[in-house]
């Protein structure tokens, strides 16, 4: 599963795409695979109240479910327009 | 609809001439433009803009259908820049056409408001003291409660 990161999340963990192996059911598994990793992951996910995520370029919620999906995206709250 | 991002500038006169050329039927045209704002300490060396090539045109594309079904449009443009941008240059522009001028206006801060907090786009300001992520803001969301 290709997993990206954008803005702050991609500085703090110091890559903008990796292709993670995981069984992760749901976003929030995959989050917690994630953080127990290294220090800059942890550090990226401390306050998840300050990310958004999106499953294959759809915006959705942490408790998400994976199955099938190719592409995972973590982010701050968008600042567009 | 027309929904374009890009890293190039684009000509607000021109954009939206083409966009509301043959449309006679269409009696109201409106136009928002937004431009990168210097601080207010007047420092602002350059914003750079990230976005999430794929899903942002998705996420536009998703905002402009939405408009339409909401509303009586002859068309809908959206335009969005990334990369590199000094203060006073035009960030990104929504034009809406309707026959009547109340549904252009309503449409366009409908677009507008779901643009900034719905389209993956992140604006970061670089001054001489460095660089910070602009965060969004608590209103930007409750913005979007009145629709």
């Amino acid at each position: 599963m290709d997993v990206l990161y954008f803005a702050w999340v991609r500085e703090r963990i110091g890559l903008p795409k990796e292709t993670v192996e995981t069984n992760a059911a749901t976003v929030m598994d995959l989050v917690e695979e994630l953080r127990a990793r290294e220090e800059r992951y942890e550090a990226a996910f401390a306050d998840l109240s300050a990310l958004r995520v999106a499953v294959d370029q759809d915006l959705t919620e942490f408790d998400a479910p994976l199955e099938g999906a190719r592409e995972v995206a973590f982010f701050p709250p968008m600042t567009g327009g | 609809m027309i929904v374009r991002v890009q890293d190039a500038a684009f000509d607000l006169g021109a954009e939206a001439n083409a966009f509301a050329a043959g449309h006679s039927d269409m009696g109201a045209l409106v136009t928002f433009t937004g431009i990168v704002r210097d601080l207010a300490r007047g420092d602002l060396d350059r914003m750079v803009i990230e976005h999430y090539p794929g899903m942002t045109e998705r996420a536009l594309e998703k905002i402009a259908r939405e408009a339409q079904e909401r509303w009586g449009l002859g068309d809908v443009l959206v335009i969005h820049r990334y990369g590199d941008m000094a203060p006073g240059e035009q960030i990104m522009m929504v034009a809406t056409l309707a026959p009547h001028r109340k549904d252009a206006f309503e449409a366009a801060e409908f677009l507008m408001d779901y643009l900034k907090s719905r389209a993956p786009f992140w604006k970061k300001e670089f001054t001489a003291d460095g660089a910070d992520w602009v965060e969004s803001k608590a209103e930007d969301e409750d913005a979007l409660t009145r629709w």
